[in-house]
């Protein structure tokens, strides 16, 4: 795993405010956990409005990504493991 | 001529024996330098902050640090500057933390990060709210915090005044 960034990953949304972002995962999937700021998905710590808003779709992971000039982006990404490892954290 | 025998000190810094206490310590969080005040009252916290004895550290993206360095080149006002990620995860993995933490904000990005350092940090703290929508980001702020805030994008005068009222450097 390297650097989300450099990840194949897909914009699930754009332009929206964290908040919004938060309930657009509780709304669209069924399966999610919440998380504190500072989790690490992949290789990055989340930073996000307590509580963070992380959903599983399949082998995909969903979660939010800030970046101070461009706001919040809901992410997709494929991986077996870190969907595994993050279902495994639910139980 | 005294032949007293006298104990041999390591820490010279402390020659009358009274114990050393560390310096507090501040986090400034710098967001996306597009509202230009955030480099001006940036300098001027950091000003504020080493006269009060306190030891500042930037963390910002690249633009936000670079503006900054370039702004003061000869390193009068600034101290260390680092990467926002690096000060997020050092602070997560409890590798550094500080007294207090200043966060800058004038999107929803800058409320965001706010939230994550209240969460991540011991650090007490404070919100500086500026820009066009000042008062709607002042409205989102649910975690514990001081809020410093006004509508300045251009001129920093209104900012600092509200800063100087809190006196943040003195609390």
């Amino acid at each position: 795993m390297g650097c989300v960034e450099s990840m194949n990953y897909e914009i699930v949304l754009r332009d929206a405010s964290f908040k919004e972002s938060r309930e657009f995962i509780k709304k669209q999937f069924r399966e999610y956990l919440d998380v504190q700021p500072g989790f690490k998905v992949f290789d990055t710590h989340v930073i996000g409005l307590p509580p963070i808003a992380i959903a599983l779709d399949g082998d995909f992971v969903i979660f939010p990504f800030t970046k101070p000039c461009h706001g919040t982006f809901l992410l997709r990404i494929e991986d077996k493991e870190e969907a595994a490892r993050l279902r495994a954290l639910k139980k | 001529m005294n032949n007293e025998a006298v104990p041999i000190s390591r820490d010279w810094s402390n020659v009358t024996g009274e114990p050393t206490t560390q310096p507090a310590t501040a986090l400034l969080v710098l967001g996306c330098p597009q509202v230009p005040v955030q480099t001006s009252i940036a300098l001027y916290l950091i000003n504020r902050l080493k006269k009060a004895g306190i030891v500042p550290t930037v963390a910002g993206n690249k633009a936000a640090n670079t503006l900054l360095v370039v702004a003061d080149p000869d390193r009068h006002y600034l101290g260390e500057i680092m990467d926002l990620d690096r000060a997020v995860v050092m602070i997560t993995e409890k590798k550094r933390d500080f007294d207090r933490c200043f966060v800058f904000i004038h999107n929803d990005a800058g409320v965001t990060y706010a939230g994550t350092m209240s969460a991540i940090s011991k650090a007490k703290v404070y919100t500086i709210i500026y820009g066009e929508h000042y008062e709607d980001l002042v409205k989102q702020l649910d975690f514990p915090c001081t809020t410093i805030a006004a509508k300045s994008v251009h001129n920093p005068l209104p900012l600092k005044k509200a800063l100087d009222e809190v006196a943040p450097w003195a609390a």
